[in-house]
């Protein structure tokens, strides 16, 4: 059976027996000199390429995703689900399934030396009236089991399990993918081929492109171990323990009592050496004393990597999440910026694919999600030199700072032990229409929605459950600023603003009300207040007052439609 | 970032400096002015003259001009 990653990772034990696997089918083309065409052919069946298919199913678009294995992600892998990701996993209907099996944590403790006492705590969640929290920590292998099931729902994606992708020939209309198979090889067409096939991205490497940036010399040992512990669910990270004298240490909790102990080893090490069964617990145990009867569920030794392509776009080849960039695990900004990626492209592709906005618009997909990569690599590179200071130097002042955190606050803020991911604010994006009227700028154009709990029909609602997936106008209304008819079935070259309106508390006015106040006061909005909202729930434009010609330039704007 | 001098008794401030670092290792003495950068750092606060600050430095137009 092949093996997901058996380079650089393995499930033992229960882990190991617990993951799906998926027959290969004989697809139909196996055998046919007909090449037969698909809008999208998907490389990768990972988070990124399952959630790829499943947006481009909800818009409607056929895709095939060719994955070389037969297995969902056999280790843990990509465990800590940020807040954004969770909206956009919500567009799916998934959101409610890592919520429901995950671990709900918004908390950090950073704990230094031989104290009991963390030097400090943080809080990631500053607004607690939202659908989802901070993060959700989930084993990857459930989030592909989830997507899958849904794709298993819809007509418009197939998985081919055991296929890969060997070969292709990008030209100016088309991209021929060539598919190998344990029943021979095979031959596609496609519109446009999706690369989500990983950090060692074969797709990159057939097309001999760059991959550029940092590569730490550090290595880090991730054993997820099966138990049951009391640990308090956060996550806990360590300068300098007693168990791990002078590295660092992470603790994660997962689903099913699995727990991520992530272990610093330092530069130099052997490889073979950590793995080996004998020293991996030792390690554990020093952590977790002698008494605690653990189960390994995956293994893993890592260094980092803080590195992107210099374009996302090759004409009809795209890449999306590792492929395209990768970081450092601690902020959580792989498979989180992963997400992101396909949220900005899906739409994108879609009004490309419909002839509704030019191709132009693909470009806009390299600029924001590079200038997004961009900002998790910088954050990535930071932490990791925090983490693993590479001069005596960089190391007195790593020291300093934790020392000084306890009695001096501001120290706190320069202990850096993972910057987690944030949603990306898009500010310097051309398709953002910049403020003219006067707002604050916690939101801003650029930015993704931020949720609020509203009432609809009387029943509680959230405000993100009503965006996404089209162009949003949101207005906000009271008795006496009624949205203007005008704001009603607008429309550009055939690309449809909805509305949405929420009515100031207690101005019920049988849509949604915002009751509380909290969407007036993330919005900054007053009665009248308009929010162009793109189908990927980031805010394009805002104005005071509604006015049609400027929504229709902020529209053109943010298709690519003005020069 | 201010070129002439602003300390009030600047002799006495060296002694005292020098004094804080009195019988500790080189490591130590390291670890010392590390917090030491780190307050005076939080103390200044302007990221501007911080910025300003590190590129005099980065530069070292001072050694050049120092000959």
């Amino acid at each position: 059976m092949p093996e997901k990653y058996s380079d650089i990772g393995q499930a033992r034990g229960a882990g190991r027996e617990s993951r799906r696997t998926f027959a290969f089918v004989r697809p139909p083309q196996l055998g046919s000199s007909k090449v037969a065409h698909y809008p999208v052919v998907i490389a990768g069946g990972g988070p990124i390429g399952l959630a790829t298919a499943a947006f481009l199913g909800k818009a409607g678009i056929k895709s095939v995703v060719l994955e070389k294995h037969n297995s969902v992600s056999d280790g843990s892998r990509a465990i800590c689900w940020a807040k954004r990701t969770l909206e956009i996993l919500d567009r799916l209907g998934i959101g409610d399934h890592l919520l429901d099996k995950g671990v709900t944590w918004n908390t950090g403790k950073v704990y230094f030396r031989d104290s009991r006492d963390p030097v400090y705590a943080f809080d990631l969640l500053a607004d607690k009236e939202q659908k989802y929290p901070a993060f959700v920590n989930l084993q990857q292998y459930f989030v592909e089991e989830y997507l899958l099931e849904l794709l298993a729902e819809q007509e418009f994606s197939e998985v081919r399990w055991q296929q890969e992708l060997v070969a292709l020939e990008s030209s100016d209309s088309e991209v021929v993918v060539t598919v190998d198979t344990p029943d021979g090889r095979y031959r596609l067409s496609c519109d446009y081929l999706i690369a989500a096939d990983g950090h060692r991205s074969p797709v990159r490497a057939m097309m001999g492109l760059d991959f550029e940036g940092r590569v730490f010399e550090d290595n880090f040992l991730i054993a997820d171990v099966r138990m049951k512990a009391g640990f308090p669910v956060e996550r806990r990270f360590w300068f300098d323990p007693p168990f791990n004298r002078g590295q660092t240490a992470l603790l994660h909790k997962q689903a099913a009592d699995v727990w991520r102990i992530d272990f610093q080893l330092g530069r130099d090490i052997d490889r073979d050496t950590v793995l080996d069964e004998k020293n991996v617990d030792a390690k554990i145990r020093a952590f977790l004393g002698p008494d605690v009867d653990f189960d390994y569920e995956w293994v893993s030794l890592y260094t980092f990597h803080c590195r992107r392509m210099k374009q996302f776009v090759h004409d009809r080849v795209i890449f999306v999440g590792d492929s395209a960039h990768l970081v450092s695990p601690f902020g959580a900004r792989g498979a989180n910026g992963g997400l992101q990626d396909v949220d900005n492209l899906v739409w994108k592709l879609d009004l490309l694919m419909q002839k509704l906005a030019p191709a132009d618009i693909l470009k806009s997909y390299d600029e924001e999600r590079i200038y997004g990569a961009d900002e998790n690599i910088m954050n990535s590179t930071r932490s990791t030199d925090f983490i693993s200071p590479k001069s005596e130097i960089s190391k007195a002042f790593r020291d300093a700072a934790l020392e000084l955190a306890r009695d001096y606050p501001f120290a706190r803020a320069i202990v850096n032990s993972g910057r987690l991911s944030v949603p990306c604010v898009l500010d310097e994006s051309r398709l953002m229409t910049a403020d003219e009227d006067d707002f604050t700028d916690t939101m801003r154009p650029g930015s993704p929605c931020m949720d609020a709990p509203l009432s609809c029909g009387g029943e509680p609602a959230w405000l993100l459950e009503h965006l996404g997936e089209r162009f949003v106008g949101l207005y906000f209304s009271d008795s006496e600023t009624p949205i203007p008819d005008a704001a009603r079935g607008l429309e550009l070259g055939g690309i449809p603003v909805d509305t949405v309106t929420v009515a100031a508390s207690g101005q019920d006015d049988g849509e949604m009300c915002d009751e509380n106040g909290n969407a007036y006061l993330h919005y900054d909005a007053s009665p009248g207040t308009y929010y162009l909202i793109r189908p990927d729930q980031h805010v394009a434009g805002r104005w005071r007052q509604f006015d049609a010609s400027r929504v229709a330039d902020a529209l053109a704007r943010a298709t690519c439609q003005t020069t | 970032m201010h070129r002439e001098l602003r300390i009030d008794d600047p002799d006495a401030f060296y002694e005292r400096l020098i004094e804080l670092h009195a019988n500790r290792s080189a490591a130590d003495s390291q670890l010392i002015n590390a917090k030491l950068i780190l307050m005076m750092a939080n103390e200044i606060g302007d990221r501007g003259v911080l910025d300003e600050l590190l590129r005099a430095l980065q530069d070292d137009s001072s050694k050049d001009a120092s000959g």
